[in-house]
């Protein structure tokens, strides 16, 4: 009855053919790309052959314990041409959302359509003047009224029981020991602040149509300074806005929260492997509302910490002593000054 | 519904002789005008033509949306006397995705399904002579004429990063606030003000005439179910739309004041603006399709020649769906940050909606069920409406549940979602009223042979516009976007095809209502037959200027719509 499994099928060779076209590309961008750019793919060609299979690529990443951008060749989250259905979802709660609109939501509206489509066309054909010349006068039956009363109610209270625990998953809480990070909207770009890790900020705006190309990624998607985060590590992602509202969104981690001025909105969001993951912002923010993309770079931990420090910033005990001045004022421009810092409210 | 043509002849000398009908001159009698009829057909005029430019601006932005880039928005900016350049094209897309919803919303389907329909056949299925206030209801039409010309002398002016106000129909604050300079935000404000302003008073007409000026046995539980409907849409209006003035208002004084109620700098909050838009904003989408429900009752049990089934059930179902609908605002809302206790209730009150509409769609059904059906253009159109809105309706149930929503909230999902339930459950609803009241209205047929053909080319047109959609959304794309990435342009392109074909089938309404003005054969007093059993049709078609000075009797034992003992 996985009716989703149809096209999710399609839409995974699909996946699949991209990743093997981009591979087949990749020598030639690299090729037009700077020698010491170059030099950085050089490994990330490597873990290429691997990277669509499994775990096997993590480990490969892994290794290097130097922070290297990730190739076009990671993009996991992204739109699917002529896709139909949901991106791969990244995450668990994404992959138990998945599956309860695959297994249940669309199974019973699919069904639903077609009872009433059915109906219609017995309506259409049985009871046509032709056919039924002399009109019955039946205007109740209370037992049909009461079937299709209360049939609804129970389809609706077997969707509200999984919705429900999707709900909860969805807010539980996360760990002590979890990373935050801080997403910030403006118009029109995002700023990612790590509040404990040095508290640097890092700027992030969409890469013109020429530059996402020359990258070999999608435009309107790609950016150029990832929000770069942790795999498999829980994330409490806060978004809060310093002009109007935006929202932040990853289709492919069933992810999207309100960057609300004055507000600091605070979720748990887990990574569960490392990849490119692209989204936009979702809420009408003024004219380049469709040009402030969101792309997420999920690392291995140790790459992670290895970016951190290269940001300027510090991981774990080193906080206390750590002076994030200096990356800071490199990261950010004029932007941010004590009216963007949001009036703390109890978000949720 | 409750007496039949037969029966009912009191008033049947008023149509020959009384053809002078002291009809005002020209000017007086449209500009003037007090006739409820009069002001009907005004609304419908007006609402006629708020849809071409409301339609032709949704062809802008599909024509755009057809291929991957920004095409065509600098020459709609030097068009409307800007100028070009990055910013101020894409503000004008904002311009368009904001004009577009308000005059759909609140100049083409409130217009034509309150004031249009609602002014025209209430009094007459009541049997009541006009409405209770028609001075009253002659400045709700001007004021929404006026509330119009606001909003579209609001996109000459700054808005900000260009011309217009740009900041979606929804209007949230900061962006319409400090987030929009100039005064165009503050002309499409004044205008929903009037528009506002209009509807309430139209609403405590519409009331009024409803519980005092039914015709004597014209008990609640006999009215016609578009009677029925209009009176709950009525006391939606009267309920929600102070809560929008005031939402609106506060924008104004933040903007041009020095207040701060959604300013988080002084103390507000703009999650604030939202909660009051929406605890209008929810019910606003009952009140543009309950009207609907009326009349696709009406025109289901005409056509089948057969009463409504389950009336009463009907009746309250809509009064049920008015209820509910003002405490599930805060489903528009899941991805503001609500805690999730919130958010469970908001997921499991959105979805009691769906067991009254359930009742609605499988009475319809049943109605037609054993019935004698005959396929006139407003049954055709209906049975569209059933089908698509059930569409509709269910994607709405998926949207319902907060955490899946967390993916499809603000993607063309909810665009589709709620375009089956508007532009093919409103507006197919309004062309089923149309073609069924139409001959009523003008005494003209119209060619059911053309209004078979423009429901054919609307029906696959809508379908192919928003149906993928669907996919786009859940493919991931944002609403609202004006350029995208590639992924997305195979869809995008059909849905833009589909446009053509909407488009094109709209040309042949048009020719239908020349046809039906220039050689349309003359029309009965019931061209329906048996089945339509309101009390318009007892009267000539169109209906005196003045109907029913004696007033019309419903008595009990023609009552067949309801076998059982009288419940009123």
């Amino acid at each position: 009855m996985n009716f989703g499994n149809l096209p999710r099928g399609a839409v995974r060779m699909i996946t699949t053919l991209a990743a093997a076209a981009a591979l087949a590309v990749a020598p030639q961008a690299l090729s037009a790309q700077d020698a010491t750019e170059a030099a950085v793919s050089a490994p990330a060609t490597e873990q290429v052959e691997a990277a669509p299979e499994d775990a096997a690529a993590t480990d490969a990443v892994a290794a290097t314990d130097a922070y290297t951008p990730l190739g076009s060749e990671w993009i996991k989250g992204q739109p699917v041409d002529k896709g139909i259905t949901f991106q791969e979802q990244y995450s668990k709660d994404g992959k138990f959302a998945l599956w309860m609109h695959d297994a249940i939501l669309l199974p019973i509206i699919t069904v639903i359509c077609l009872f009433v489509l059915g109906l219609l066309l017995w309506v259409v054909v049985k009871f046509n003047r032709r056919a039924n010349a002399v009109p019955s006068k039946t205007t109740h039956n209370t037992f049909i009224e009461v079937v299709w009363t209360l049939v609804p109610v129970l389809i609706l209270v077997g969707i509200a029981v999984p919705s429900i625990t999707l709900l909860a998953r969805q807010y539980e809480s996360p760990p002590a020991d979890a990373v935050t990070v801080k997403a910030t909207g403006y118009q029109w770009y995002w700023g990612y602040t790590y509040p404990d890790n040095g508290g640097f900020e890092v700027i992030s705006n969409m890469l013109t149509k020429e530059q996402a190309d020359a990258n070999g990624e999608p435009h309107q998607l790609a950016v150029d300074n990832r929000l770069v985060l942790p795999a498999n590590t829980p994330i409490r992602l806060q978004t809060t806005a310093a002009d109007v509202i935006h929202a932040f969104a990853i289709p492919s981690l069933w992810f999207k929260l309100d960057a609300v001025p004055g507000r600091l909105n605070e979720r748990m969001l887990t990574i569960e492997e490392p990849g490119i993951y692209y989204g936009q912002c979702s809420e009408l923010c003024g004219a380049r509302h469709g040009y402030m993309p969101i792309a997420i770079e999920a690392l291995p931990r140790a790459q992670w910490e290895a970016w951190v420090r290269s940001q300027g910033g510090t991981v774990g005990g080193e906080a206390e002593e750590a002076a994030p001045a200096a990356a800071t004022e490199a990261a950010v421009p004029a932007a941010t000054d004590a009216e963007a810092e949001p009036i703390a409210a109890p978000a949720a | 519904m409750a007496t039949t043509a037969e029966n009912f002849q009191a008033h049947t000398d008023d149509h020959g002789g009384h053809d002078a009908d002291h009809k005002p001159a020209f000017f007086a009698r449209w500009f003037m005008s007090t006739n409820h009829k009069d002001i009907g057909t005004l609304y419908l005029i007006f609402a006629i033509c708020a849809g071409i430019i409301g339609g032709f601006i949704s062809g802008i932005m599909r024509m755009e949306l057809a291929a991957p880039g920004i095409q065509y928005l600098g020459y709609w900016v030097e068009l409307m006397g800007g100028e070009a350049a990055f910013d101020a094209n894409l503000h004008m897309w904002n311009v368009l995705i904001t004009a577009h919803g308000l005059i759909m919303v609140f100049f083409m389907v409130m217009p034509a399904m309150i004031g249009g329909f609602g002014n025209w056949f209430v009094p007459l299925m009541i049997g009541a002579p006009d409405m209770a206030f028609p001075r009253m209801n002659n400045i709700s039409f001007w004021l929404t004429v006026a509330g119009f010309s606001s909003l579209m002398f609001s996109t000459f002016v700054p808005g900000g990063t260009g011309i217009g106000a740009g900041t979606g129909w929804t209007v949230y604050a900061p962006l319409s606030t400090t987030g929009s300079t100039g005064p165009a935000v503050d002309f499409a404000i004044f205008s929903l003000h009037l528009a506002g302003a209009a509807s309430i008073m139209g609403a405590i007409n519409f009331i009024t005439t409803i519980f005092n000026m039914r015709a004597p046995g014209m008990t609640l539980h006999k009215m016609p179910l578009f009677v029925w409907s209009v009176l709950v849409t009525a006391f939606l209006l009267l309920l929600a739309l102070p809560v929008l003035a005031a939402a609106i208002t506060m924008l104004l004084t933040d903007r041009n004041f020095g207040t701060t109620f959604f300013d988080p700098a002084g103390g507000g909050d703009p999650v604030l603006y939202q909660h009051l838009f929406w605890f209008f904003g929810h019910p606003e989408v009952y009140i543009m399709i309950l009207p609907g429900f009326g009349m696709i009752s009406q025109i289901v049990a005409t056509f089948s020649r057969k009463p409504v089934f389950g009336y009463l059930g009907m009746a309250y179902a809509m009064v049920a769906i008015g209820v509910v609908g003002f405490v599930v605002w805060a489903h528009h809302m899941y991805t503001t940050g609500l805690d999730v206790n919130t958010k469970m209730y908001f997921t499991a009150a959105t979805m009691v909606i769906a067991v009254p509409t359930g009742v609605k769609i499988f009475s319809w059904i049943a109605t037609m069920w054993g019935g004698s059906l005959e396929f006139k253009s407003p049954l055709v159109w209906s049975m569209g409406f059933i089908f698509l809105f059930t569409v509709g309706g269910v994607t709405g149930v998926v949207l319902a549940n907060g955490g899946v929503d967390d993916v499809l909230h603000d993607t063309y999902y909810v665009v589709a979602h709620f375009h089956y339930v508007l532009s093919m459950g409103a507006v197919f609803s309004l062309f089923a009223g149309f073609y069924y009241w139409f001959p009523k209205m003008s005494g003209k047929m119209h060619s059911e042979f053309l209004a078979h053909l423009h429901f054919w080319g609307f029906f696959i047109g809508v379908n192919v516009i928003f149906f993928p959609q669907h996919f786009l959304g859940m493919d991931g794309m944002p609403r609202r976007i004006p350029d995208y990435p590639d992924a997305y342009a195979y869809f995008n392109n059909i849905s833009s095809i589909g446009y053509m074909i909407m488009a094109a089938s709209m040309v042949i309404f048009f020719v239908n209502l020349a046809y039906a003005f220039l050689a349309g054969k003359k029309a009965g007093d019931n061209p329906w037959g048996e089945g339509a059993t309101t009390l318009e049709w007892t009267l000539s078609s169109p209906p005196p200027y003045h109907q029913f000075e004696t007033l019309p009797v419903i008595e009990d034992h023609h009552d067949y719509h309801d076998h059982r003992p009288a419940t009123a």
